[in-house]
């Protein structure tokens, strides 16, 4: 079990836990503001952008080559950028803190 | 907000992607009403763009699938009408009729009744064995089962995305799929003959086989599967047949409340129909896209979530218009294609190869100097790029382009 803290643009905190499926997910069934997935998780779409917490990236790593690509020019890209759809929930996130990036 | 929303209810019909999106946005706007979504099908909504491809190779439940949790929609208040049939809108009284015999006032309503699959008037399609269309999660499981239960051979009707997405699927799951297209080539009312090239080539290496230019005149069903005969006279064993041949909008609802119809329920930049108290979102809208300056109606997410955020904003009193740049995409076997604008019209196509291993190209179809749309093909680089130029109307230097030596970033490819 992972306990997951998102970190909305209003500065609102959620509080999730889960064992499988993907952040995005996650964010999406506790109604995250400003996590859509609008795809349903395929790196399509670039509306589950989150910032990893400076101290929590070892836990998350890095985004793959597509996921790179969709994040290079969205807004509010910085080098801890994510699309959480792309991160899987796992006992390694535990304790992770993501700032919802719009 | 001018005046208080506390008494007021809005009804929502469709629990499609538009649908269930336009409720969570009305609330996030500040309605303060009731909100009420009616739909036919009994399922918790779900995503429909992933019933074709991963969702359809996957055992997963559609609980994987869904658009909001089941206590997403008690904690916004929204309540789910599953399984409920709208029979017509009373726009005189503010009053949806159901099948059921019940009536709910509204004091704003909205249509997002999307589409559904076309069944052609195929001789001996109705009692052949196992034909499917696929827009629901029931078509899903009923297409799993079918070859969970050994249905080996394969028919497509429609080489359209919906089509193709299915041959990868069920070639995937060890399917022997052919796909059967009335036109000359696959995609060939959606994309330009250079992708639908690119296409046939990735399903044909697969081991799918497409036939063009064929039209399906009859099936004879037997105690051994279906028959598919074509109007060259060809056989093709079918255990299951699945049906991909577009779709119908679901205007009539809309239509015989005296609603404007044209290609769609016409819409105006805030997704508001003919009837000021009424607005429609989604698949079945006829709408102006002020990008390109003229109507269109889309099948897409995009578009469902757009005009979803645009009604929910409008009826709470924001002044607001859409202007959206389209996007889509579609998954088959290995190949992840990326979408942005429309293309239509264009006078010249530009392919960048990338000079690496396995496909990565992204096909730019212009009008003169201005960019009209991007196809990029396992390159979600392509596709933001393309998408920025796209909405910065910047014009693109188009040597340096096609010039894969040239690193893909916007600074780069400006013209002088």
């Amino acid at each position: 079990m992972a306990k997951i803290t998102f970190i909305t643009s209003d500065n609102e905190t959620i509080v999730a836990e889960a064992d499988s499926g993907s952040v995005m997910e996650l964010a999406v069934a506790n109604s995250v503001s400003g996590i859509d997935g609008d795809c349903g998780g395929v790196c399509s779409c670039a509306t589950c952008h989150v910032h990893v917490d400076p101290d929590h990236v070892s836990k998350t790593g890095e985004a793959s080559e597509i996921e790179a690509d969709m994040l290079e020019l969205a807004d509010n890209y910085n080098e801890r950028s994510r699309l959480c759809c792309q991160i899987e929930v796992s006992d390694k996130l535990d304790g992770v803190v993501l700032h919802v990036a719009n | 907000m001018s005046t208080s929303t506390n008494d007021q209810t809005c009804v929502i019909i469709g629990a499609s992607h538009a649908g269930v999106n336009f409720a969570f946005a009305l609330r996030k706007e500040g309605w303060e009403g009731d909100i009420i979504i009616y739909d036919v099908d009994p399922v918790l909504p779900y995503h429909r763009p992933p019933l074709s491809k991963a969702y359809l190779t996957s055992d997963d439940g559609i609980e994987k699938n869904l658009l909001k949790s089941a206590e997403s929609y008690e904690k916004e208040s929204i309540t789910l009408k599953l399984g409920s049939w709208v029979e017509s809108i009373d726009r005189e009284a503010k009053k949806v009729s159901l099948k059921d015999g019940e009536k709910q006032h509204y004091d704003k309503l909205v249509i997002a009744t999307g589409a559904r699959p076309i069944i052609p008037p195929i001789e001996g399609l109705a009692d052949a064995q196992n034909v499917y269309p696929l827009r629901t999660a029931a078509d899903v499981t009923n297409i799993r089962q079918a070859i969970n239960e050994g249905a080996q051979k394969a028919v497509i009707i429609g080489a359209g995305y919906i089509g193709l997405e299915i041959a990868a699927s069920m070639k995937k799951l060890g399917a022997d799929v052919t796909v059967i297209e009335r036109e000359d080539r696959v995609l060939a009312r959606v994309t330009s003959p250079e992708m639908s090239s690119f296409f046939e080539t990735l399903h044909a290496d697969n081991g799918v086989k497409i036939e063009v230019g064929k039209t399906v005149n009859k099936i004879k069903a037997g105690d051994s599967g279906n028959l598919v005969i074509t109007n060259d006279d060809k056989e093709y064993k079918a255990d299951v047949i699945v049906v991909g041949v577009g779709i119908k909008v679901n205007t009539e609802l809309a239509k015989e409340a005296g609603i404007e119809i044209d290609n769609g329920i016409k819409v105006d930049s805030s997704a508001r129909t003919s009837d000021p108290h009424i607005y429609a979102i989604g698949d079945c809208t006829y709408h102006h896209n002020p990008h390109y300056n003229r109507y269109v109606r889309l099948e897409s997410v995009q578009n469902a979530v757009d005009q979803a955020k645009i009604a929910a904003a409008s009826i709470c009193g924001k002044e607001v218009k859409y202007d959206a740049i389209p996007w889509f995409w579609s998954d088959q076997f290995d190949v992840k294609l990326q979408m942005v604008g429309l293309a239509e019209g264009y006078d010249e196509i530009l392919i960048r190869e990338e000079n690496t291993e396995g496909y990565k190209f992204s096909t730019w179809y212009f009008k003169g100097d201005e960019l009209l749309a991007v196809d990029a093909v396992n390159n979600a680089k392509a596709y933001v790029v393309g998408t920025k130029f796209i909405k910065d109307q910047k014009v693109i230097d188009k040597t340096k382009l096609v010039d894969s030596s040239i690193d893909f970033k916007p600074a780069n490819l400006l013209a002088e």
